[in-house]
């Protein structure tokens, strides 16, 4: 039974991440796959003593010694942790005014927030192109308002991704949420009540420390991809300091090289490894109790 | 008590509002007799015959619902296959790694998961087209799968496969009459869950693939980055549309089937 998606995931998942970390220790090359050494299955040892002896830590040292590279990284960690918070201060009202919701429109409003997170992300970012820009609906809005004289740009700035950002994920953050306060005994808001805790402080002695595993998951749900989101800020962001995911994509599509590329890639999951894994810990506890 | 206050409607609605809005005003655009995305000019269909027309979006349209189809069946009897192990096997040897390698699928970025398997594919020197994206969108979407099986697993009053092995309905027998049945709702919920992924994705498909397998998104996305066009916002459309049937459909029937498995219930009881 367990087989068959074992062996599937180990060829892959886990055989590729080796790949990776292997292939980021090889030089860029003109060749067909455009990296060197190439392993020779037919030379056996002999072969493989002569890779291992032709890899290199060249691609970190680039990655340490070329600024843009850092600055990437700095730029992903401030867009993923910016827009969590937003996420949350967004996703938290939301989600509790679901779970506060009578019984019986519950499915309703779930079904409502789970239906655009199975609609296309990159129509979903699309769509926002089409108010965004500078003959867009939201500058038409603004000035039929009065609030602005002169388009402004919307398009193209940090202030796009964020909003590219926050809509795409929204739901992966509400969902969560909302499993955990559509689950809170109501009596414990009644039990302070009667103790005489004022509505405002039982909500944060009460209600949001039982929804800490719900603000993990979503948080977690959300700050993850989003390290190493690159559709929307390639379709939204600007011309500017570019996220990891799209530096990585440059250096994969555009320069053809696979082996920084590679090493982007790894320094990336050696930055997500403690969410990851915590993310992991958390699946298993909901999924499979504690085991 | 559970019921609206003014606060709460506020919330949820702002929030609706905000997750259906830009969508709204793309489907209405998609009608618009203009060329100029920005300028309304009245009502037409006429982007809808030109996708007709467009042979570059009618192949790529193929190429994903074939990929679509393919891995979404392969990752749903992978996956159901995971989520009973994960469920029914309690420890085995190597359930630690097994567990993280259906997770971790869940939220790693595309970027890393699309590259590291294109480089598998290299190494495996496999030519690139339709065949690697599916093997690709299978191994992403069976961890989907396997979450929503595994939570119908997890609530599976499991006293009906032990009365029907008591009366001696043997194991495969119990398996293919008792529990299938069961968790069929969230397998079916699992494979358009899967499906739709995999229509849905840009990134990974954009590694993995080759010449002469161009997926749709891929095509939108070179479209999009060309500007907005109106024939974009009616692909969109159409394609929003099927996902919102489909998922609507798909909770109609897990819906039904939870009422009847109440009645049944109740039958019981009574």
């Amino acid at each position: 039974m367990v087989l068959a998606p074992y062996l599937w995931l180990v060829l892959f998942f886990l055989v590729p991440f080796i790949l990776v970390l292997r292939i980021s220790l090889s030089q860029v090359a003109l060749a067909q796959p455009p990296y060197l050494p190439v392993f020779d299955w037919s030379a056996g040892w002999q072969g493989l003593r002569e890779t291992l002896a032709g890899l290199s830590f060249e691609n970190y040292e680039l990655l340490g010694s070329d600024a843009i590279y850092l600055f990437s990284y700095l730029k992903s960690l401030q867009v993923a942790a910016v827009s969590t918070l937003i996420l949350l201060a967004i996703g938290f009202p939301m989600a509790y005014g679901m779970a506060r919701a009578p019984r019986r429109w519950q499915p309703v409003l779930l079904m409502l927030v789970i239906l655009p997170f199975w609609t296309s992300f990159l129509i979903r970012v699309y769509a926002w192109i089409n108010i965004l820009q500078r003959e867009g609906l939201l500058n038409d809005a603004l000035r039929a308002l009065g609030l602005i004289d002169q388009p402004l740009a919307w398009l193209a700035t940090d202030t796009a991704i964020y909003i590219g950002v926050v809509y795409s994920y929204l739901p992966f953050m509400v969902l969560p949420l909302y499993a955990v306060l559509e689950k809170m005994d109501d009596t414990l808001l009644e039990a302070a009540a009667d103790l005489g805790c004022p509505r405002g402080r039982a909500f944060w002695l009460v209600t949001v420390p039982l929804a800490v595993p719900g603000i993990m998951a979503g948080s977690l749900l959300c700050f993850i991809p989003v390290m190493g989101e690159f559709v929307i800020p390639d379709l939204l962001g600007g011309s500017g300091t570019m996220m990891i995911g799209q530096t990585l994509w440059l250096e994969f599509f555009s320069n053809k090289d696979w082996p920084v590329a590679s090493a982007l890639a790894v320094v990336l999951l050696a930055l997500l490894v403690v969410p990851i894994l915590s993310y992991e810990r958390l699946q298993q506890r909901t999924l499979e109790g504690d085991r | 008590m559970r019921r609206f206050s003014p606060i709460n409607v506020t919330a949820v609605a702002l929030g609706l509002a905000f997750l259906y809005l830009p969508i709204a005003i793309m489907v209405i655009y998609s009608f618009n007799a203009s060329r100029l995305v920005t300028v309304w000019g009245g009502w037409s269909l006429q982007w809808y015959a030109a996708l007709w027309h467009d042979e570059a979006i009618r192949d790529a349209a193929w190429a994903s619902l074939r990929i679509g189809v393919l891995s979404a069946t392969l990752a749903t009897v992978l996956g159901t296959l995971a989520a009973l192990a994960l469920t029914r096997m309690g420890r085995f040897r190597g359930r630690m790694l097994f567990s993280g390698m259906v997770y971790a699928p869940l939220v790693m970025p595309e970027v890393i998961t699309g590259l590291s398997l294109l480089l598998l594919f290299v190494a495996l020197d496999l030519s690139r087209g339709v065949w690697t994206v599916t093997l690709a969108h299978t191994t992403l979407t069976m961890c989907f799968v396997t979450v929503v099986v595994q939570s119908r697993l997890v609530s599976f009053d499991r006293s009906l496969e032990e009365a029907a092995m008591d009366l001696g309905c043997p194991p495969w027998k119990t398996f293919l009459t008792v529990t299938l049945p069961l968790i069929a709702p969230a397998i079916a919920a699992g494979w358009m869950l899967a499906f739709s992924l995999s229509l849905d994705d840009l990134v990974i498909a954009s590694f993995t693939t080759g010449p002469g397998a161009t997926t749709l998104p891929i095509r939108i996305y070179s479209q999009v980055r060309l500007g907005v066009k109106p024939e974009i916002n009616a692909i969109c459309t159409i394609l929003i549309t099927i996902v919102a049937l489909a998922t609507i459909t798909t909770s109609l029937v897990v819906k039904r089937d939870a009422a009847r498995r109440e009645r049944a219930a109740l039958g019981a009881q009574l």
